[in-house]
């Protein structure tokens, strides 16, 4: 045995000397390795979004008499004509109709079930039990079931068609899952914190916005993502509940579809903006997926 | 400032379990009152009833003049330190700590000045930007110390701060808490497991026991006065050692058990009146392990007063400064429920040997220069002036003033 064997191995390894080359190429190559996987799953990904992009640049007649691909030989195709005609058209309304059905039902699911989730989690009131299994039972009646006896409703309300009957009915059924999500995240946070707070003088409302709300921020806000993409990408509720002048986008490029042909030079310009939105949103709060606002709170 | 006055305070639990019975209670202006007891012994609950947190079952409670029982906690101008600190890990130090004077809209040159002096009480200067989980334990622990004086409220209430900070920074905490509490004069009720930390931070203790009160009294009082088995083997580490003996009369006044004769002096009827009642009768006998010397080792020290027994060392704890020396005494051990009850804290000093077989493992505490090594025999030299002596049925403490007439 000689006395290089004796030395710790991280030495050897950072000398890099004893160590034969074929080793060395392995452990690079491992390293390399999957790196190369992840980013070749990521490409095939986002080939796709890639293609509806390219395609919403190019001429219709280009899209209809080559593939997206040949662009890549023939830069020249690129034109922003498809973009000016979708803002020129009646597009922008159903966009702006998107906006206003998502936003508000985002905010009331949040806002709502945040305050539901902190007395389910906080206060004490007779039948707190029974109702929280009612809200959870609420979690698996399926939507279609609804859509009758609330499109007769709304008929009796006067409010079919319009956009706040869309946004109640996705209100409706968004709360039972934000509830159930929210009311467990407030259940985690220990009883000495908000103790602590009712001694240092604060009421439930107090409590509520000062101390348990901003320590939710990371729940709220995943939950407000989901609910924004969930609202954003639906077809059903809008399908039964808007009208023609209240649809939001993802009808008004439905509404695009043809039975033999499509408008591509449309719906590829049209689907590529009602992606573009969720995804800026998901970059803005992902750090609250990765960070843990607890740390420290109580050993 | 203010005193706290409880009157038969009952907390009765949903199922009808009673954590605190009828409790009497009165925390002086200014006074540092300690709640100990084995868990689950209503100490806890009591202060929590005391804060505001827990509904009063039955009873008073007045802080000051003003009975509190339906006043919620922000009404009652008190401030508490939490075990486990309970910050708010969202805001900085210096927010934390002027959260509850934000909340009572505080000017804001008065809350910068109050936090400033707490910051400088507490050696928290520097910290005052980070958040607490950028803290230490001991620094967490003094931000929570720090809301609380920020508030200056009429009293403190503390359910066991120090329980999470490790040994040596507990012993450094407990002297600045005593100095805290010397400086800035509020009532304070500490609720504590520990009875090192009752003993040496209490003007008071307050001996709690299945929402029973005990005793309450000095440390000193409570240490060398006991009311009953209980607190006699609760309070004292090592715990003090029982056995069954008889009172005898027949040459001279002795306390008799397991072949071992210990002479008690006339002083000890003095002090305990109607302990000749129990002439010819059993009695329980407790002995703490300090009243334990090494003959040999103390040669000279020894003398009015003192008995000498023999012994064999089963096994010998070196303390550095002491050695707890660890022997059988030929008696079973008592199974009073007191006894049982006290020794079944389950903490630091567990003294059970496997194979006593009907033999009470008794612990004396002895000078290290002794020097006794395990399996040697040593003449323990036995201070007779402090024999505690307990009714066999009640427990209670023979001739202690609390006791006569019950």
């Amino acid at each position: 045995m000689t006395t290089a064997t004796l030395e710790p191995k991280h030495a050897r390894d950072r000398e890099g000397i004893q160590r034969s080359p074929l080793a060395r190429i392995i452990d690079r190559l491992g390293g390399g390795l999957l790196q190369v996987v992840v980013i070749v799953i990521a490409l095939f990904w986002l080939m796709p979004t890639l293609g509806l992009f390219v395609v919403s640049l190019r001429e219709q007649e280009a899209n209809t008499s080559s593939g997206w691909w040949t662009l890549l030989t023939q830069p020249a195709q690129i034109t922003l004509d498809n973009y000016a005609n979708l803002l020129a058209s009646g597009f922008t309304s159903s966009f702006w109709n998107t906006i206003l059905i998502t936003v508000p039902t985002t905010l009331l699911v949040i806002g709502i079930a945040a305050m539901a989730g902190y007395a389910f989690a906080w206060i004490e009131f007779p039948g707190r039990d029974a109702l929280f299994l009612v809200v959870i039972g609420l979690l698996v009646v399926p939507i279609q079931i609804a859509l009758i006896p609330i499109a007769g409703l709304y008929g009796t309300l006067g409010i079919f068609g319009s956009i706040p009957a869309v946004v109640l009915f996705h209100v409706a059924f968004g709360l039972p899952f934000a509830i159930f999500l929210l009311r467990n995240f407030f259940a985690g946070i220990p009883r000495e914190l908000l103790e602590a707070a009712r001694m240092d003088g604060a009421g439930e409302w107090k409590i509520f916005s000062t101390v348990v709300f901003p320590l939710a921020k990371p729940a709220i806000a995943s939950l407000g993502i989901f609910q924004f993409l969930w609202v954003w990408n639906d077809l059903l509720v809008a399908l039964v509940f808007a009208d023609t002048e209240n649809q939001p986008m993802t009808k008004a490029l439905q509404s695009q579809m043809r039975q033999f042909q499509s408008n591509v030079d449309i719906l590829a310009p049209g689907a590529f903006l009602s992606l573009l939105i969720p995804l800026i949103l998901f970059f803005a709060f992902q750090r609250y997926f990765v960070q843990g606002m607890l740390a420290g709170s109580v050993k | 400032m203010a005193s706290i006055v409880l009157t038969n305070v009952d907390k009765v639990y949903a199922g009808g379990v009673k954590a605190v019975n009828s409790l009497n209670l009165e925390i002086r202006d200014g006074e540092f009152m300690v709640l100990v007891g084995p868990s689950g012994c209503g100490k806890s609950t009591a202060l929590r009833m005391v804060a505001g947190l827990e509904d009063i079952s039955g009873g008073e409670i007045r802080i000051g003049e003003k009975v509190v029982n339906h006043l919620p906690p922000k009404d009652r101008d008190i401030a508490m330190v939490f075990q486990n600190y309970a910050l708010y890990p969202h805001m900085t130090v210096e927010e934390n700590l002027a959260f509850g004077l934000k909340l009572r809209k505080m000017p804001k040159s008065e809350i910068q000045k109050r936090v400033n002096e707490a910051a400088k009480m507490l050696g928290l200067e520097q910290y005052l930007k980070r958040k607490p989980a950028a803290l230490s334990g001991g620094q967490r622990q003094r931000v929570a110390m720090g809301r609380a004086i920020v508030r200056e409220p009429q009293a403190f209430l503390m359910d066991e701060p120090l329980s999470n900070l490790d040994a040596k920074l507990r012993v450094s905490m407990r002297a600045s808490l005593n100095q805290m509490h010397e400086r800035l004069g509020v009532t304070t009720v500490y609720v504590t497991h520990d009875q090192v930390e009752a003993m040496t931070l209490g003007d008071r203790v307050c001996v709690l026991r299945d929402g029973l009160l005990q005793q309450v009294d000095t440390p000193q009082n409570l240490f060398d006065k006991p009311v009953n088995l209980f607190v006699a083997g609760f309070m004292g580490s090592p715990s003090m050692n029982f056995v069954t003996a008889e009172l005898v009369k027949d040459g001279g006044t002795a306390v008799a058990f397991a072949g071992y004769r210990l002479p008690v002096p006339d002083s000890t009827f003095h002090d305990k009146p109607g302990l000749d009642q129990y002439f010819g009768r059993k009695v329980i006998l407790g002995i703490r392990p300090s009243d334990f010397e090494d003959s040999v080792a103390a040669n000279g020290n020894v003398s009015n007063g003192w008995v000498r027994i023999p012994a064999r060392a089963e096994v010998t704890e070196e303390l550095g400064s002491e050695i707890n020396v660890l022997f059988l005494i030929d008696a079973p051990p008592v199974e009073h429920r007191d006894t049982v009850a006290a020794a079944d804290q389950g903490d630091d000093t567990d003294t059970s040997l496997p194979l006593v077989g009907g033999k009470s493992l008794w612990t004396a505490r002895v000078n290290a220069r002794s020097h006794v090594r395990p399996g040697q025999n040593i003449e323990l030299a036995v201070d007779t002036h402090n024999l505690h002596f307990f009714d066999v049925d009640s427990g209670l403490a023979i001739g202690h003033p609390a006791n006569i007439g019950r």
